[in-house]
């Protein structure tokens, strides 16, 4: 049925833009996409010729359960989050990638060395950046707060905060700043009392919050006044303070980091195109250039190109205040956690 | 018969009746385009959407066999060891065809919080074997999660694996099933507010742009015909402008720091901007004046064909302005506001694109939550039963309508 109401609206839109394309690859943009045109789109391109549509995505894996449920593949490769990866996978809306085929690093190592040990650890993508959701304050009006718990805190902090708009993160951070410890954030987000008691701390700034939908909302907000503290992946605030000097301070205090990986769409028609890019995508030279936006690459052949100077702004060098984003958790818990949370934003 | 009575023969008979068919054949053939186009674009999908808010044949798809063993279970207590072993061996199969999370969501839409402990399980009977599994599988399960030893569990799979039902539609009013099969209120309340929600602002909506249209269409129609065509070219535009541009340009305005607090604060009416956007005001404002010429075209059209010497005949006559324009030209101008007041009114209802740009999650209409179910939460049952309540709801007013003013009392010109 699903597929019969597709062939309408696919009929009513006759002709697609995208007919013309070999490759549609999606990732965040922003800061980000970028970099990744830079560095992995232009020079895949050049080398080979194929027609590429880079698009935009917000994330999640709503878009890719409605193409693939309708039988309608608009997207070949895509970047997407490991604390969404697992549950897409499982949820049979990527291809399983064979990682034997990829290459080994510049230096020689075979890719199974080269690799961090969390980048191939699902079957469905290859590692791509070690990233991080942090927030990060407008320092034009004095400066901000500096823990998670000071960013649920409207009274000594007065103004609007940015979030995203989904649970992922949101519910973790209101836990932390509730008291729980990092390391028992996941245990307690398990149980109906630990959800309710993320709930009960989210209340407490609901008025104050603005929702954006994508990452590269984030710089936007802060930088217009829409919001006084954002969330954001750690690259969209590192390239706004670097290229255009905005005045925003990155605070690393309980940031959620992860890992995205290049994952292919279930049934899409382009498979070996698309294995092909992410074989070039992911090798040395490519997931270097990932540190313009201060992501960490996934490769150590890679991070040994990296220039001494931009290791702080990675992501592992925090790891120490950081906390781990729990790709099985969601997996678990994405379908009640986001009903539960969309019902809490019309209440 | 007639043709004895006419004179003519049968053959001229036929050959007459032939040619009135061939006619009819033609005529038909010019409509059929439309026909087909009705058909194809209005007809279909609204019936696809009936049904599919009462047929949902997914879990019956995946797992037949545990239903057809469920079909004989009181209810009452927990199924016993075949119906578990049967649902094991089902939940392995689904976890390693990619499937098991589509029957997560589902046995999670009869009993919220389900959908961690499906995949949960699932997962972890993918590394069990076969023959452990058809043997032991009761018991795996059970050791999984504790949830699978409640009664509960099980009604709400039985219940997903209904092809038809009606659940859809008391989800959609904010009621549910018990485990007794009585009716009640669900926990939280979102759809019957949403509703009053949205008529409320599509009236709110319709009443201010009568406020402001209606002295517009009353000075344009009766100014010279240049400067009347002077001010028709003022609601055209924006009319003829990108629905996108005008909602973003509000956007731009109401903004925290935008070109209307900054004016505020700038004259010193506030110290602090105000927050206007994605709010309900917001939207209030943005579809009132993206539907401002759908209630001042019909006004206009229907103002022009009033002769203006009825209101003088009434004034010579000793009737003051007010009076007169209350007892005559209201009720003959009435046909054109009950045409833009319906059309405002039910374009508004369904309105989706400002609601969602501007509306924040204060300003969010019962179509942005269709949309939501159709787009995000894939409960594409859910959407048709909500689309399908709208429906009847504006059909609802529409009688109510007709009753009371009268559907002929309806002119666009």
């Amino acid at each position: 049925m699903k597929k019969n109401l597709t062939l309408l609206a696919t009929l009513a839109l006759t002709a697609s833009p995208l007919a013309a394309q070999d490759l549609t690859v999606t990732s965040f943009g922003g800061a980000y996409g970028a970099a990744q045109k830079e560095h992995m789109i232009d020079p895949f391109v050049a080398e080979t010729g194929t027609n590429i549509l880079f698009e935009d995505y917000g994330g999640g894996i709503a878009e890719m359960k409605a193409q693939v449920e309708a039988g309608n593949i608009q997207w070949d490769v895509v970047d997407i989050e490991v604390i969404d990866l697992e549950r897409a996978c499982a949820e049979g809306y990527l291809e399983v990638i064979d990682q034997s085929v990829l290459p080994a690093g510049d230096d020689g190592v075979a890719a199974a060395d080269d690799f961090i040990e969390d980048a191939l650890a699902n079957e469905c993508g290859v590692g791509n950046i070690v990233w991080s959701v942090v927030f990060a304050v407008n320092t034009e009006n004095g400066p901000g707060p500096q823990t998670i718990a000071e960013f649920f805190d409207t009274e000594a902090f007065p103004g609007k905060r940015g979030l995203r708009k989904r649970p992922q993160v949101n519910m973790e951070w209101a836990l932390i700043a509730d008291g729980v410890a990092p390391e028992d954030v996941y245990e307690t987000l398990a149980t109906e009392e630990g959800q309710a008691r993320a709930f009960a701390k989210l209340d407490t700034i609901k008025a104050d919050i603005v929702w954006y939908d994508s990452w590269s909302q984030a710089p936007v907000l802060l930088n217009d006044g829409g919001a006084q503290m954002v969330q954001s992946a750690n690259g969209r605030i590192f390239a706004a303070i670097q290229d255009d000097g905005a005045p925003f301070q990155i605070v690393w205090d309980s940031h959620v980091y992860d890992l995205d990986v290049w994952a292919i769409m279930k049934g899409t028609p382009n498979k070996e195109k698309a294995m092909e890019f992410i074989q070039f995508a992911t090798r040395t030279v490519p997931l270097s250039g990932m540190q313009d936006v201060a992501y960490g690459p996934t490769r150590r052949s890679a991070q040994a190109l990296l220039p001494e100077s931009v290791k702080q702004d990675l992501p592992t060098a925090h790891l120490d205040v950081g906390l781990k984003a729990d790709g099985i958790f969601w997996a678990d818990y994405g379908e009640t956690l986001g009903e539960k949370f969309n019902e809490w934003l019309l209440q | 018969m007639t043709s004895l009575d006419t004179g003519l023969s049968r053959a001229d008979a036929q050959n007459a009746a032939r040619e009135v068919r061939k006619r009819k054949v033609q005529a038909f053939l010019f409509v059929v385009p439309l026909l087909v186009f009705v058909v194809l674009a209005f007809v279909a999908p609204i019936a696809t959407m009936l049904y599919r808010s009462v047929h949902n044949p997914t879990v019956a798809n995946l797992v037949p066999e545990t239903l057809a063993a469920l079909s004989d279970w009181s209810g009452e207590t927990l199924p016993d060891d075949a119906v578990l072993t049967q649902f094991a061996v089902d939940l392995k199969r689904m976890a390693n065809d990619r499937t098991s999370g589509q029957i997560a969501d589902e046995i999670n839409r009869a009993l919220p919080g389900m959908s961690s402990v499906v995949k949960a399980t699932a997962r972890s009977l993918r590394r069990v074997d076969d023959a452990d599994l058809a043997t032991n599988g009761a018991a795996l399960l059970l050791a999984a999660n504790d949830r699978w030893a409640e009664p509960d569990t099980w009604r709400a799979l039985k219940a997903a694996g209904r092809v038809y039902t009606a659940d859809y539609y008391l989800t959609s009013v904010d009621l549910e099933h018990t485990a007794g099969g009585g009716i009640v209120q669900r926990d939280t309340q979102i759809y019957k507010k949403l509703y009053v929600k949205t008529l409320r602002m599509a009236l709110i909506i319709t009443l201010l742009t009568i406020l402001l249209g209606y002295p517009l269409a009353f000075y344009m129609a009766h100014a010279s015909d240049g400067l009347a065509n002077f001010l028709m070219v003022f609601v055209l535009l924006p009319f003829w402008t990108s629905l996108l541009v005008r909602t973003t340009a509000w956007i731009a305005l109401l903004q925290t720091n935008g070109v209307v607090n900054s004016t505020l604060m700038a004259t010193g009416i506030t110290d602090a901007p105000i927050e206007m956007l994605y709010t309900e005001f917001s939207t209030i404002i943005a579809m009132t004046h993206i539907l401002l010429p759908f209630m001042v075209l019909p006004l206009y059209a229907v103002m022009r064909g009033i002769d203006s010497s009825f209101m003088r005949a009434a004034i010579s006559m000793g009737s003051r302005p007010l009076g007169a324009w209350y007892k005559i030209y209201l009720p003959m101008s009435l046909p054109g506001l009950s045409a833009g007041a319906l059309l405002v009114f039910i374009i508004s209802v369904g309105y989706y694109i400002t609601p969602a740009l501007v509306g924040g999650t204060d300003g969010q209409m019962i179509s942005n939550i269709i949309a939501f179910h159709m787009r995000e939460s894939n409960n594409w049952e859910l959407a048709a039963a909500l689309g399908s309540l709208l429906l009847l709801l504006i059909l609802l007013l529409y009688w109510l309508f007709d009753r009371f003013v009268g559907t002929d009392n309806i002119k666009l010109g």
